[in-house]
């Protein structure tokens, strides 16, 4: 099993609040692993430190390792712009830029380090319609806005943003808490069939949903890694005994 | 260079040209403090508070009347404008319908953006003409006019922050809906309402323009409300475009009075916002 | 008991006048606003009529302005309005952006701040006092140092002729920019603070730096709103007064050159409408005050459009 990110003795301070406590855990490549836990857990925080997304937040510190390919994303000759085109992020709310078409949309990010030319372009944008399955649905309105689109389709044009950069680690916060269940049903299928082109790790507050999208599941409870393993097994029989509490559903 | 050096560049470029343009904002701000505070302390004296102008080319004098005359205008304008402005504001927040309140809400912005030597021109139609002579009440009615937009959308603001459940609260224990607007919903905002108040008095204690044709200024000090009455920054337009040094010392320390106590009012509505934040 | 429901009916009916008086009052209150926005329009309109019938559209085309002829033209006001203004808004235009963007994007949230106070500061200072630092100490820096270096260098431009005054149109220029930094800064300020963390997330996220980021996802997204701010500046320049008029020379010229002294409308008011010498000449002078408010409030009403379209929605209105 190849690892694709690692975390070792990962831990992320707010100020005096320690949100997450000393997590050591690997995620396989080609694998989709849902990150659990009842709100306020530490699930996003662990989400956002993997592509250094905390450097933004004032007062946030993160220590211990982030290891991606076999180098620690946090060590001092990493450029955080750099390693965010390779680990892309996917929100819980569709934030498709409302000044753009759907076309600039889907290039913005590829744009910025690459001279494309129109046709190359043209390409990108296509093909990355594609693997998220809205092309046919705005194939003949590109230059459309964005904000035109149904929260289901804005929320699936951000996932094309995201691989038009060729990310290989495609990080999704909640990704379908916004959206209506047929949507949510499209975006549950796109990870099934993205996961054999990236590594995707999903932060999920529904329990069915990592039971569904994910390969293996990892459980957290104030900040710290409780359970972490193969989906079905976490899902019938948990080792630790708030594990199961949480998947039956007796608290959280 | 790659293309990620060069963006990096770029972006350490655009960096330093905002830390640029913000040194090229404040620099000259630093060299007006400089100079009122240089040139005020060095003109201010005893004499400036408690004499009027001395005669033309004459050393000495001060600018009592001025601020005896601003203290009365703003105090005048105040007594006319603040209530309007806030009544006006309960309206918009109690019992306005949406449209009628956003016509009013929009015109009480665009009047507070209309040039102030206009609002003297109207105040001078008014009351200057009809009244045949220019007066401390045509100065005040100029300035209230002022305060009024002002005045009314910063009460409105705080207003509309005060929970309904307050509203309801007294309403349900049978008080009538005008005495709970004024001891509650106004009561519970009157921190907020309070800073808005000072910021106006503020901006109207500096104002100039409307007073040029209105209270038009005065040499002496004033008996009357139908007489011109002076006020501090007409009397430091007049000083400063004057040829004598001695004018324009006066108007250093003016200046630096002016600012003073603007700063003064700005800080106390910044303390009563910030007590607001904290309760 | 019937005396108790005697009272309690008495304060009842009290209570109801009350609030019908109460409400009464802050109706007149309220819409005093509008009353005193049409009695602007209609008086300024009505004392100009002499004017616009004397002269029609002669008057805004008329270079002439003579009081003992009583023959007004007032172009030389309404192009030193202009000049200086646009001039000042195209200095000021990229400070005061470039302050905003400092301010809420790129150093911590507490220097920020005391940035932030301190243009705040900047837009206290009363109009009169910048004349006086303008007239006192900015024009013979000017009439020193600026002017005989740019008339040395660039005296071949139009824009650089003639002599040294120190009062002038640069001078106006100048002065505007200073004042209407503040405003286009905290207004731009409020409407950067209305851009959504998600939409600069969604930038960093795609491998963005922060330059990028400003451009992609700040600036697009308050593009209106920085254009209300800055027309917001623009009728603030138009209609600024002492300070303009303590440092522009008041010469009633149409000149290309930066360095001579000029005219503005606000400035020709100020100066002498306390004096006319005729009803015409009031008359003109109101015609002129009549122009000035409908350009500004053309002006203001689009920047508080434009501004109320940005931060509807978001939580806190960009207010000044």
């Amino acid at each position: 099993m190849n690892t694709k990110v690692k975390l070792e003795d990962l831990n992320v301070h707010f100020g005096k609040t320690h949100a997450v406590k000393a997590v050591t855990m690997d995620f396989p490549g080609n694998t989709v692993t849902a990150i659990i836990g009842p709100s306020g857990c530490g699930k996003s925080t662990v989400l956002r430190s993997i592509n250094r997304m905390h450097d933004l937040t004032p007062g946030a510190s993160v220590t211990g390792k982030v290891i991606h390919d076999g180098i620690d994303i946090y060590d001092r000759s990493v450029d955080p712009v750099a390693i965010r085109r390779k680990i892309g992020m996917v929100f819980q709310k569709p934030n498709p830029f409302p000044a753009m078409s759907i076309y600039d949309n889907v290039i913005a990010g590829y744009k910025l380090n690459s001279r494309v030319n129109r046709a190359e372009a043209d390409e990108i944008v296509e093909s990355s319609l594609k693997r998220v399955a809205l092309w046919d649905e705005v194939k003949d309105r590109l230059r459309a806005n964005a904000m035109e689109l149904s929260g289901g389709q804005q929320q699936r044009l951000c996932i094309a943003r995201t691989i038009a950069v060729k990310p290989e680690v495609i990080l999704m916060d909640e990704p379908a808490s916004a959206l209506d269940p047929i949507s949510t049903l499209k975006i549950e299928e796109l990870i099934e069939e993205l996961k054999e082109k990236y590594t995707i790790i999903i932060v999920t507050h529904n329990m069915q949903q990592a039971a569904r999208v994910s390969d293996y599941t990892a459980f957290f409870y104030l900040g710290e890694l409780i359970e972490c393993g193969v989906t079905k097994k976490i899902f019938t029989t948990p080792e630790k005994k708030q594990t199961e509490d949480y998947i039956t559903g007796r608290f959280g | 260079m790659t293309l990620l050096a060069w963006r990096k560049l770029k972006n350490t470029g655009m960096t330093l040209l905002m830390g640029g343009a913000t040194l090229m904002v404040l620099i000259p701000l630093i060299l007006i403090f400089v100079h009122i505070v240089k040139m005020g302390l060095g003109s201010i004296s005893l004499d400036f508070f408690i004499h009027i102008p001395k005669p033309t080319g004459e050393a000495g004098g001060g600018m009592a009347n001025g601020m005896l005359g601003s203290a009365f205008l703003i105090a005048l304008a105040s007594t006319l404008g603040i209530p309007i402005g806030i009544f006006g504001a309960i309206y918009l927040s109690e019992y306005g319908g949406s449209k009628v309140s956003g016509l009013i809400r929009f015109c009480a912005d665009v009047l507070s953006g209309i040039p102030s030597i206009i609002t003297g021109m109207v105040a001078y139609t008014l009351l200057v003409v009809p009244m045949k002579g220019f007066s401390a009440l045509a100065g005040a009615f100029a300035l209230a006019l002022i305060m009024i937009p002002i005045v009314l959308r910063t009460t409105e603001e705080q207003l509309k922050l005060v929970p309904n459940s307050l509203r309801e609260a007294s309403l349900a224990l049978g008080v009538p809906l005008w005495r709970t607007s004024l001891k509650v919903t106004l009561r519970s905002a009157m921190t907020g309402v309070m800073t808005g108040i000072l910021l106006a008095i503020a901006r109207i204690a500096g104002e100039t323009a409307p007073l040029l044709f209105t209270a038009l200024g005065n040499q002496f000090w004033t008996r009357k409300l139908t007489d011109p009455i002076a006020a501090m920054p007409l009397q430091i337009f007049n000083f400063a475009i004057s040829p004598y040094e001695d004018w324009h010392k006066l108007a250093w320390a003016g200046a630096l009075v002016l600012v003073t106590i603007m700063f003064a009012l700005s800080l106390t509505a910044r303390w009563f916002g910030r007590k607001k934040g904290l309760s | 008991m019937s005396l108790e429901t005697e009272t309690h009916r008495w304060k009842m009916e009290k209570g109801v006048s009350g609030d019908l008086i109460f409400k009464g009052v802050t109706v007149l209150f309220a819409f005093s606003i509008l009353v005193i926005l049409l009695l602007m329009i209609v008086e300024m309109t009505g004392e100009s009529l002499p004017a616009i019938r004397q002269f029609g559209w002669r008057f805004v085309s008329g270079q002439d302005w003579d009081a003992v002829q009583s023959s007004f033209g007032a172009l030389p006001y309404i192009w030193g309005s202009v000049v200086s203004s646009i001039l000042a808004l195209l200095l000021a235009t990229p400070l005061s952006v470039g302050t905003a963007i400092l301010i809420t994007e790129i150093v911590p949230k507490k220097v920020g701040g005391i940035v932030a106070a301190l243009v705040e500061l900047l837009a206290a200072i009363p109009s009169v006092i910048y004349g006086l630092w303008g007239v006192l100490v900015m024009a013979p820096w000017l009439q020193k140092t600026v002017q005989p270096f740019l008339i040395e260098r660039f005296g071949f431009l139009p824009f650089f002729k003639g002599a040294p005054y120190g009062v002038s149109m640069l001078a106006a220029v100048f002065i505007l920019m200073i004042m209407v930094v503040p405003i286009i800064t905290s207004i731009t300020k409020e409407v950067l603070l209305a851009v959504p963390q998600s939409q600069k997330e969604a930038a960093i996220a795609l491998g963005a730096t922060r330059w990028e980021m400003i451009r992609t996802a700040v600036l697009p997204y308050g593009k209106s709103g920085i254009l209300g701010a800055v027309i917001l500046g623009l009728g603030r320049a138009i209609g600024e007064t002492m300070a303009v008029t303590m440092v522009i020379g008041n010469s009633p010229q149409i000149s290309l050159s930066l360095l001579s002294p000029a005219y503005t409308m606000p400035s020709v008011i100020a100066n002498e409408f306390a004096e006319t010498t005729s009803k015409l000449h009031a008359s003109a002078l109101m015609e002129i005050g009549l122009i000035l408010l409908v350009v500004t409030l053309v002006i203001n009403a689009l920047a508080r459009l434009l501004l109320w379209s940005v931060t509807r929605g978001a939580k806190k209105g960009a207010r000044l």
